[in-house]
This record gives structure tokens, sequence and C-alpha cells, in this order.
């Protein structure tokens, strides 16, 4: 059985809880009062103590992160709020921002306080125009009631919140990119430095950190670090807003700690496969990360280590699960058109390679392709290893192989075919 | 015709140069401001935009066309944008699409006539879990079937 555990998504049930009288009644800002009696370093450390993860999808400690930030320089310092939000299969932040934003918004608070930024920005796709309205008009709530701007809560400290809009780019979800787009240019990522380092917004060091990483930090605050390991497993401790598509009977986002498995997550909030029919494969975080097989689907558990175990990873949670008659060729194929459109094309393993693979697949299901080009995918995918600026091409490289070498007979079938 | 913001969307670049530590960093927020006074962005735009925000007209071009939502050139009054990608293809997409195409007699990629609608196919909008989804201008339409998106349009006409 399991067990209901609601840290971030507490609110989500309650009507009109993105308006701040609503929110407030159930709680909103209590963490303030113990922000302010504590100096930043304390919180950066009770947040480096619970465990806390980046939840967008590379599940980095964030407390260590934070401590890269530097404090007292004269430069300012910024934290970046990552809504980007384009991950295929991918909508929990989205959540967030239209049933809980103040949730959001008491992290921002207590994260910059931390890392002593005065203005932090929330980078939200573009797409997301309406769902960004509603977490407006919360920031514009929260301003004035004096929890934003100058002497927040009575308090000698001053924060701006600034929503940025992006305009379509996937790859604008990646820090390093998201930074360049947010400085007004092309959301071409960055070389990244050898050393371990905070990230660099025109020059200021700056912290970019996922929407639910920081709607993480108010319980956390409030309950300490002990509490929030009480969930989940000693190393991926806590909770996650898993998501359900595809194939069961009851899609949505349903939170629930680290460690369980996923079979079992997939029942008792999917409600099961659609229409009676069989599992075949999920894709278990996000369309980058390796598919499973229903083998494989039976054994997994929903952290971060079980899923590195399995040549897979954790990825966002958001699970794209499907059901016996998918068919994998077309569905990979739907996928490789997602990597060649979003390539942002600096680096050609990734470029070229994305458009190569798509047109084999593609000849593949015309009835045009031969045992020989199977391989030459597998090889065009090895070139994308550790060979571009940024791990998008490397996850489209696990992406094609794990659907060539799990489903390998599916795609041969194919090639047999056109050959009669 | 050259084109000039608006008083209105002068007064907020003012109040937005204050947020942002370069003025740079006022391409996408200027680039948007001119998508919806115009419907589309003008290269005269880019020209406003690059004095705005001290960027070279160039790099304001290169900005613009890197970001798929922005259009440099005119496009229907409606803008319906089918998202294709994985999770909405396994929940039936392709009958929603079907189904414009029926009903418009239009493909992906074309406008209708009368200017009223342009068909696009767009990557992940964020909605995998209340898929089939269309996106018309800036407005969500989840859960879709082949029947309601067809009274959804009737009723934009
Ligand atoms: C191609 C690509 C796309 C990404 N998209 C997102 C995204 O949409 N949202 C997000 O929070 N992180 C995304 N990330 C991860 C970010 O680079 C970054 O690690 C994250 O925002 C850090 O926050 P966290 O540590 O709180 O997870 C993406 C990474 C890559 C390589
Ligand atoms: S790997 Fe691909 S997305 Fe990443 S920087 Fe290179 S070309 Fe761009
Ligand atoms: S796949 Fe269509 S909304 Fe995510």
């Amino acid at each position: 059985m399991i067990e209901d555990v609601k840290l971030i998504s507490k609110k989500f049930a309650i009507e009109n809880a993105h308006t701040l009288e609503v929110a407030q009644k159930h709680g909103a800002y209590t963490s303030i009062d113990k922000l302010f009696s504590l100096k930043p370093q304390e919180i950066t450390q009770m947040v480096s103590d619970s465990g806390l993860r980046g939840k967008g999808g590379g599940g980095a400690s964030a407390g260590e992160k934070w401590k890269l930030m530097p404090l007292g320089e004269d430069k300012p310092s910024f934290l970046v709020v990552n809504c980007d939000e384009s991950e295929p299969g991918t909508f929990k932040d989205r959540a967030i921002i239209t049933k809980d934003p103040h949730l959001l918004i008491e992290g921002i608070i207590a994260t910059c306080y931390a890392i002593q930024a005065h203005h932090a920005y929330i980078y939200i796709r573009g797409e997301y125009k309406p769902f960004q309205d509603i977490l407006q008009g919360a920031i514009d709530e929260a301003y004035e009631a004096g929890y934003l701007g100058e002497n927040i809560f009575n308090k000698d400290y001053k924060l701006d919140i600034t929503i940025h809009r992006g305009a379509g780019a996937y790859i604008c979800g990646e820090k390093s990119a998201l930074l360049e787009s947010l400085e007004g240019k092309r959301g071409h990522p960055r070389l990244k430095p050898h050393q371990k380092e905070c990230e660099w917004y025109f020059g200021n060091p700056t912290l970019v950190n996922n929407v639910e990483t920081i709607a993480s930090v108010p319980y956390i605050l409030q309950n300490g670090s002990d509490a929030y390991r009480q969930y989940g497993t000693p190393q991926s401790p806590g909770t996650l807003l898993f998501a359900l598509s595809g194939h069961v009977n009851r899609r949505g986002v349903y939170e629930a700690q680290f460690g369980i498995k996923m079979i079992d997550y997939i029942n008792h909030y999917g409600g099961g496969i659609r229409g009676g029919k069989k599992l075949k494969a999920v894709i278990p975080g996000g369309a980058s990360t390796t598919i499973l097989t229903a083998n494989e689907v039976m054994e997994a558990r929903l952290d971060y280590e079980s899923m590195r175990a399995m040549g897979s990873s954790l990825g966002t949670g958001g699970m794209i699960v499907m059901d016996e008659d998918t068919n994998m060729v077309e569905a990979l194929k739907n996928l490789l058109e997602f990597y060649r459109h979003e390539s942002c094309g600096q680096c050609t393993p990734c470029r070229d390679g994305s458009g190569w693979v798509d047109t084999i697949i593609g000849n593949l299901l015309k009835g045009k392709a031969s045992m020989s080009d199977l391989e030459k995918t597998l090889a065009i995918a090895n070139t994308m290893d550790g060979k571009t600026i940024c791990v998008f091409a490397p996850a489209l490289a696990d992406v094609i192989r794990g659907f060539v070498t799990k489903f390998r007979s599916e795609f041969e079938a194919y090639i047999r075919k056109s050959k009669r | 015709m050259s084109f000039v913001f608006s008083n209105e969307n002068l007064q907020t670049i003012e109040s937005l140069k204050k947020r942002y530590p370069k003025p740079q960093a006022l391409a996408l927020p200027l680039l948007w401001m001119a998508h919806y006074q115009e419907g589309y962005i003008s290269l005269d735009a880019i020209d406003a935009i690059a004095l705005a925000s001290m960027l070279p007209p160039m790099e304001v071009y290169r900005v613009a066309t890197f970001y798929t939502m922005f259009h440099l050139a005119p496009i229907g009054k409606y803008h319906l944008q089918v998202c294709k990608t994985l999770s909405c293809k396994l929940c039936g997409k392709e009958d929603i699409l079907t189904s414009i195409q029926e009903l418009l007699k239009i493909e992906v990629g074309q406008t209708t006539p009368d200017n009223l609608f342009t068909l696009s196919q767009v990557e992940c909008l964020g909605s995998c879990g209340t898929s089939p989804v269309v996106q018309i201008n800036d407005t969500y339409y989840e859960n879709l079937t082949p029947q309601s998106i067809v009274e959804i349009i009737k009723g934009l006409k």
C-alpha cells in the first residue's frame, strides 16, 4: 500500500489556494518568521542537511549548490527559478504555479535570503502565458501585502521577483542556455567550467533551481531537515511530484516519496493501464530518460540510485506509460522529430546526428531501410556521447539506444517487410 | 510603415529597465510587446527593439528567429497549435489534427483564405496529463475529442 504524502501538494485540492487569502488560511508564509531569526548560512546548512535534491531532472544536491554562492561580495547575487518545463511528459511545475503559487514565492524569499540575493527571476516557457498570469497575480498580491519589495515583512530586506517569459525553445531549460536567454540572446548552452562553481548572469553570481526545488524549501525551513528525511530513501530524501501520462486510467500529477515501486505508483495513482490492456513500456522521467520494458518496470523503484542502477534515470519523474498496442518504431520517430527540432545547433554531432537518425527511422517506417541502417543509427548515437556542449545529445543517444536495443525485433520486422 | 511602441508600452519599457542589470536583457520582453502590438514581428519593430535594448538590429533578428513563438510575417487571427509530441500522440492527437483539417480544409502550416485560422503542430505543451491539447493563441484547450475541437473552432468563427 502507498501512503499519501503531501509536502508540496498540500494545497493543490483546495479551491482558490492561488489567492493570498486562501493560501494564508492554510499556512502560507508561516516559515518566514523562522527565516529571519536564522543566519543565511544556517538556512543553507539546513537545506544541505535535508538532502534536498534538484527536481529539474539532474538531482544535484540543492544545499551544496547554494554553498557555491559567494556571500558578502560587491557584486549582486541573483536567483533564477527554472520554470521552462518543456521536457515531454513533464507538467508538475505548472501544477505548483497555478495551484499554489504562494508556496513558490515563499520558497523564493527563503532561498534569496540564504544566498543574499535581492532579485529573483522566474524564467517561464512562453506557452505557459495563462499560468504565468496566475503566478503574476500572486506576485502582485505579495507585493501589496509587503512580502515583496522594500523592507519585506517589515524587515531590513529588499526583494523583487520578475517573471521573464521565454518564447518557445526546449533548450532554454538547460540552465546556461536559460541564462543566455535571460541576457537577451539566443538560448545557446555555454561551455561548462572544469571546477564546480555557481552560474553567472551578466557576470554576477547566480543560482539556478527548478520551481519544485524552491517550493520544497518552506517545508524544510518550517519542520527541519530531519522531518524531510523521514520520507524517501537515505540518498533520495523527501518527495517528488511524479506525473503520469499516456495509457493509464488516471493521468495527472501525484506527489509520492522517493523509493516506492514504480508499478505500485502506476497502479495506485494511475489506476492501472487503460482499457484493461497489458503494459509494454514506460519512459520513466521525461522523454530524455532511457525507456524501461514491462519487465524492468516491475523491478523499478522511484529514486535516483535505483533508476541509475537500471541504466536509466529518474529525470523529472514524468512517466510516459505505453500499452501493448504501442508501435515502438513510431514512438521513437515521434521523439526524434522533437530532438531534431529542438537541437540548438551549436554542436555537429547533435545538430546533424539528430537529423540523420530521424531521417533513417523515417525511411525505416516507409519500408526503405536495411539492417546496416539500424547499425548506423547506433553508431550515430555513439558519436553524441561526451562530445557536445550540453547533455542534450548524450540524452538523445540514450533514448535511441534504449528503443533500438530493447525493442529491436520491432525495428527488424519493418526491415524484413521492406526486403520483400 | 515604421514601427513605434504604444505609449503604454513605452511606460512599461521604462519600468522594465529598472528590473534588469542591462538593457540587452529586454530583448525577449520587447519582442513580446511588439508581437502583441502588431500580431507579428516586422523588420521595423526589430529596429525599434534594437534601439530600446541597445543591441545591434542583426542581434535582435538573430534572437527573434531562434524562438519558435515569434512570427516574422502576419498569420491568421487564430493560431491553432496542435501538440504533436509523444503523450499526445499516445492519446489521440492524430484524430484531432484530422478533425481540424477536415473542418478548415487546410494543411499544417497553412492559413484559411479568410485569414482567420493558421494551423501548426508544436512540441509538448506541458499538458501531457490532459492530452490531446491544442493551444489557440494563448488559451489551452485540453482533454479534446475530435468533436469538441470542432465545436471550439466553430465558436470562434
Ligand atoms: C536539455 C535540457 C533541458 C532542461 N530543461 C529543464 C527544465 O525545463 N526545467 C528545469 O528545471 N530544469 C531543466 N534542465 C536542468 C537544468 O539545466 C538545471 O539543472 C536545473 O534547472 C537546476 O535546478 P535543480 O537543481 O533545482 O533541478 C534541463 C537540462 C537540459 C540539459
Ligand atoms: S548538445 Fe545539442 S542542444 Fe546542447 S549545445 Fe550542443 S547542439 Fe545545442
Ligand atoms: S506531449 Fe502534448 S502536451 Fe506533452
